[in-house]
Order: C-alpha cells, then structure tokens, then sequence
C-alpha cells in the first residue's frame, strides 16, 4: 500500500476570521501580571496587511507546556491553555495578544532557551504559513545563550526580538512581521 | 524530574505544497517570504502544539444545517462531508480539532466585509462549524454544498465551490489550514489558489462523492480523508541515543 502524502495548504483567504481568532481568543491570561505583545504585519510594498492570521503557542511561568509530551513534574497555570489567536486589524493592520511570560524550555542540548513564543502567521495571499519566534528585548543576556537566535544571522537576530516599550504597564512589547525587504522576519524550517 | 518525550518530526514535503510566491495568484507575490527558509533542530517548541487541548466543541457545532440556532434549517443542497485524519503512515490522529467555514448554497459569506455579488444572505446559516476527531481519526459534519462565487483576481475570476479547513494537529509542525473542493467542478482549470498546489498533489485536496455516505430521504455524502505532517514513529525519551 502507498502511503499517503500531506494534504496541501491552501490560504486562509479574506474571510477566516469567521471562526478563527473570534471574540477572546487574543487574550490568553488576565493574571494581574500579564504582558501585551502587539505590531502589524507588513508586506513587500511596506503596506500593514490588512487581513493576518496570527496564531501564538507558548509555556506558561514555569517553562512547561500544556500538551501531553511535556512530562515535566512543573506546575502548570490553571485556565492557561498557552494558545491564541488574533487577526490585524482591517483599518491599522495591528494586532495585540495579552499573555504571560514565558518560562525556560530545554533546548537540543538541555540546556534553558531563552524565553521565547512560537508564532504562526498566515493570511490572504499567503499560500502557506510561516513560522518564527518572539524573543524579548529585555531578556539580553539569555537571548546571547540561545542556541536558535545564535544559529541566525547576526544582522537579522533583531527582526525575532520583541522590543519592550518603556514606561508601559501593563509591560508592551513591540514585534512586527515583515515578509519582505531589509528587516524581513526570519522564518523557520524545522 | 521527569524528562520531556521528544518526538521527533521528519521534515515536511514542502514538494507536496504550493510555494509561497504563485504570481497567478497576485496577492501572494507581495506576501512570500523572499529569504530562504532558516532551518532549526526541533525542541520542545516545536515538537508540540495546540492541538490536545483546543478541543472544545458541543455536537451541535458539527451541524451547519442547524447551527446557526434560529429553529429552521439553512437552504441548500443538504451534505453529509466525512473522513479520516491521517497521519503520513495512514493512521488516525485522534483529538485534531477541525474548524470549517463556507459561503452558504448561493455563493455568499456572512462577514462584514463588503463585497459587490449580489448573492442572498441565508439567516439560518452562519456557515461555521467544528469538530473533534474520534479514536480512530473520524471526522463528521453536515451541511450544505457552498456555492461557487466572484472575486477580484483577474477578468472573471471565480472560485470553485469549496469548504475552509482549519486543522490543529498534535503538533505545531503539524498545523495546516486547507481547502476541500468538489470534484468534477467545471472551475479547477481557472482556479490559480486550486492549482497553486504542484499538480499530483491537488487531488488531495478533492471530495469524492461516497453513495454509502449518502443517507435515504436525508443527504448526499462526500467523504475526503486529510493527511497531516507526521509518522506514527515512536516517541523517545530525550538524551536516548537516536
């Protein structure tokens, strides 16, 4: 018997936001300790895109995600499932998750990456999804270790790292996606 | 502490899929990537997903005859679509939270943004729906054959009939969203989304019309299985040697 070959991808197209990233599904936590990541994503013209996907998937404080495979004896947030969804907005092109931090996750080796969320971006026009991470600007030192952000080319390491705005409370980090010209977001095979 | 199970992922069958610039398909140019993609070893990250615990549904959400909760059926030529999520050695994958939506029976989709077809509204169809799959990948949902409608692509542009699916798989590798068509639908030839997909690859995105599908008195059947990254390959425990 042959196997079966993946399914192909398809766009999203215009109307996605049907069912996915309705109502709520950007805000992940109201824990009083909560973080607000927020940008736009831009195209090969340097216009926002009006109509993005964006899907986050991130650990909890502790470092441990809540899916079956992570074994670890870490405590897990109650009512923290690590998943969100959200679509840019038609008139701004911005979009805005409230989260949580994210804790340390082994990396190939075993030694802590550096925080980090995963992050899924599709849309109109986009035939397939494209997959890249979100470090924070304020977590330096643990950035200079990781072995993901290490394996990138020094001049693009930047377009991974969400930059914490001063004085914003809750704390706001900036992080947008470019999909083409000089800043263009690194995205991931893996 | 307990040591995290690492599945390991083969790499994905990127041959299998369109690529992300498809200038038939104008919008993607100015959405595609224009660096390679950067390839990373697998961790934790990436190893799991959403999947296993975005799965709440009700049975109703399967119905998009019903689910729009007015009491009376939305119009159209009532469809039984079922399958099975596989896995790429064929086994099901329990648990992949699926997510539809369609435009409804004439060609139109309830959402705000504007658009020049002058197709009704169906008040009783919202054109939304979701599902869970079983222990042995089943996945089943009713509702009514979407209609074909206009878009703005090229002079005369028209997508073939055609259902959005959502799929969350056991990992975020896994993650596919896709779309199902009809076959022997007259618009494949002039569809540049449909033939974006390399040619031997396309017919996985068709339903075939299944008679023992088809239930007496009630609604046609079409059955179409989908296929996510991912072998039935077994787990290791991580700093095993591989």
């Amino acid at each position: 018997m042959t196997k079966p070959g993946e399914t192909p991808s398809q766009t999203v197209g215009p109307y996605f936001s049907m069912r996915l990233s309705g109502e709520g599904q950007n805000i992940l936590t109201e824990d009083e300790e909560r973080i607000v990541i927020t940008g736009r994503v831009i195209d090969g013209n340097d216009h926002h895109i009006e109509d993005a996907l964006l899907e986050i998937w991130q650990t909890g404080r502790s470092g441990r995600y809540h899916h079956p495979d992570d074994t670890r004896d870490l405590a897990l947030e109650p009512d923290f499932i690590g998943f969100g969804r959200a679509a840019t907005d038609f008139d701004t092109g911005v979009y805005r998750f409230e989260t949580l931090k994210p804790g340390p996750v082994p990396d190939a080796e075993g030694q802590n990456q550096a925080p980090h969320i995963s992050l899924i971006v599709q849309g109109r026009g986009m035939l397939n999804p494209v997959f890249t991470r979100i470090y924070f600007s304020d977590e330096a030192e643990k950035n200079a270790d990781d072995l993901v952000l290490r394996s990138v080319p020094e001049s693009r390491r930047g377009t991974l790292v969400a930059e914490l705005q001063p004085g914003t409370d809750p704390p706001e980090y900036q992080f947008d996606v470019r999909f083409q010209g000089e800043d263009e977001t690194v995205f991931f095979d893996f | 502490m307990t040591d995290p199970i690492i599945r390991h992922y083969g790499p994905k069958a990127y041959a299998d899929h369109p690529p992300f610039s498809y200038p038939d398909y104008r919008s993607t140019v100015k959405r595609a990537p224009d660096h390679d993609l950067l390839t990373i070893v697998q961790t934790l990250s990436e190893t799991t997903g959403p999947g296993p615990v975005w799965t709440e549904v009700s049975e109703e959400d399967a119905d998009l005859t019903t689910n729009a909760g007015t009491g009376q059926p939305a119009i159209g030529e009532r469809i039984i679509v079922t399958g099975h999520v596989l896995d790429e050695d064929g086994v099901g994958i329990p648990g992949v939270m699926l997510e539809i939506w369609q435009a409804n029976a004439c060609g139109r989709y309830v959402h705000w943004r504007e658009t020049d077809f002058p197709a009704p509204l169906d008040p009783n169809f919202i054109g939304v729906g979701q599902c869970v799959t079983a222990e042995s990948g089943e996945y089943r949902f009713t509702t009514v054959k979407p209609g074909a409608y206009p878009w703005g692509n090229h002079p005369n542009a028209w997508r073939p009939a055609h259902i959005h699916f959502s799929l969350l798989g056991p990992s975020l590798g896994s993650r596919l969203v896709t779309q199902m068509y009809f076959e022997h639908d007259p618009l494949f030839p002039f569809d540049p989304i449909f033939n974006s997909a390399p040619e031997n690859t396309r017919p996985r995105m068709v339903a075939r019309y299944d008679h023992d599908v088809t239930e007496e008195n009630w609604a046609l059947g079409w059955r179409w299985d989908i296929v996510l990254r991912g072998k039935a390959a077994t787990p290791f425990e991580e700093g095993d040697e591989t």
